[in-house]
């Protein structure tokens, strides 16, 4: 296994260009790559498609902030693709302004298409959100006698994802309820950059425990680091 | 003369009985939470968290709460020996593919079809489905937890739904402050009643087709 390039945090955001899908992790700021994206913040970069799980918490005039929340009040997203932005009050504001797009994907339904784009999917079949809104405009397939929901992969162009401990080939290791959506965004993006706590030599982190493999990392970025 | 009085710990009360030791049990955020405080003793259910993890445990001591570990509304939890993590997929996995027994959570509005809404109101509120959609889609027992009324006075409990719905037919169990509830053949069948109510009291402020089955009694929850 061979090293992969440790940036700065200006450099990641740097490889973030005008009018790129960005698939970050992160479920309401936990487990989301704070650094990178306070770098990203001060770029300014716009016209960006968001992938996340949500739209993270933005507490209005000084009120506790998280993960993508700032990102969106600076108008840095164009469109965003999500389950839930119930703790961010500006998104829903954008949306219902007009002023961004944004569309609202089941929980379950987002990691798959996510995941479908990381493995070679050409798709999704699911029984969530028959009968819904969610339906609408999707077609639906029937397995036996069961219809579903086609739903399709969701790829980008890069993952900004946060773990826990990497070695220097890039193998990534999570900790706890920070996991959630970071591997899958590992696997679906062309560019994979990874914020990390700890950094070890490779070969230190037991094989039977890496959570993602070196080959879905491009570049490690260390957190809390300027 | 009956007065309502709205009353969420009757509702966590009544759905903690539901459960048996060992069923894998999802609540929602809010009020379906609360559920976890009034469990039985002797009954332990695997509670999951749909962010990633399974045997969700209870808040920790303040100040000792790890940055690493909320539950899906993004308050600080612990987890019980035994517990583990995993990612989205897996985690919705066990959501969709009907590992998880029961989830309970909270509604706008729930209809004697059992239909559900609870997650936008058209051009006012709109936070998103999150999970919502794949817990009732694949959970095997969908529970509605909900105070009975509104702030305006009208009742949750609706003929048909009129907001966007969350899932169509997939509620099998009401539990408002005023009864427990099954959702079957277009109706809604009360099981139990929470005095001071009675089911004609019920049913004369419940616009929706309420049948009082045979085996129909008080609730011994007070």
């Amino acid at each position: 296994m061979n090293p992969i390039p440790i940036i700065d945090a200006s450099s990641a955001a740097a490889l973030v260009e005008e009018g790129m899908t960005l698939h970050v992790g992160g479920f309401l700021g936990c487990g989301s790559p704070d650094g990178i994206l306070a770098a990203l913040l001060a770029r300014g970069t716009r016209g960006l498609t968001l992938v996340c799980n949500d739209t993270a918490i933005w507490g209005a005039k000084g009120g506790r902030s998280n993960g993508v929340a700032a990102l969106v009040a600076k108008r840095q997203f164009s469109r965003v693709i999500a389950s839930h932005i119930g703790t961010n009050p500006e998104t829903q504001r954008q949306m219902n302004a007009g002023e961004t797009e944004v569309v609202l994907v089941p929980q379950g339904t987002l990691a798959e298409r996510v995941r479908a784009a990381g493995a070679g999917l050409g798709g999704v079949l699911t029984a969530t959100g028959l009968g819904t809104e969610a339906a609408d405009g999707k077609g639906k397939v029937t397995v036996g006698d069961r219809v579903f929901l086609l739903e399709l992969p969701l790829p980008g162009d890069v993952a900004l994802i946060k773990a826990k401990r990497a070695d220097r080939a890039g193998n990534l290791q999570y900790s706890k309820t920070a996991r959630n959506f970071n591997p899958l965004m590992a696997s679906a993006c062309a560019l994979v950059i990874a914020e990390v706590e700890e950094l070890v030599e490779i070969g230190e982190i037991d094989p039977e425990h890496v959570h993602t493999p070196s080959i879905f990392v491009d570049y490690l970025v260390m957190a809390g680091v300027k | 003369m009956i007065e309502y009085l709205e009353n969420k710990e009757i509702i966590a009360r009544r759905i903690a009985r539901i459960f048996k030791a060992g069923d894998v049990v999802n609540l929602g955020i809010g009020l379906p939470t609360l559920v976890a405080n009034y469990l039985p003793e002797g009954v332990t259910v695997v509670l999951q968290s749909e962010n990633g993890m399974l045997g969700l445990g209870p808040a920790p001591v303040p100040g000792q709460g790890d940055k690493d570990l909320t539950n899906a509304g993004a308050a600080p939890v612990t987890i019980l020996p035994g517990g583990c993590f995993f990612d989205s997929a897996t985690s919705f996995g066990i959501i969709r593919g009907g590992h998880v027994d029961y989830t309970a959570l909270g509604v706008l509005e729930v209809d004697q079809e059992g239909n559900l809404a609870n997650y936008k109101i058209p051009g006012k509120m709109v936070p998103g489905m999150g999970g919502a959609m794949d817990l009732v889609a694949g959970s095997r027992i969908v529970i509605a937890a909900t105070t009975h009324f509104e702030k305006s006075g009208a009742a949750k409990l609706k003929r048909r739904c009129g907001l966007p719905l969350t899932a169509a037919h997939e509620v099998d169990l009401v539990v408002t402050d005023v009864g427990y509830f099954e959702v079957m053949g277009g109706a809604f069948r009360l099981l139990e009643w929470f005095a001071p109510y009675t089911p004609e009291w019920i049913r004369e402020r419940t616009d929706a087709d309420i049948e009082v089955m045979s085996g129909c009694r008080r609730s011994d929850i007070e």
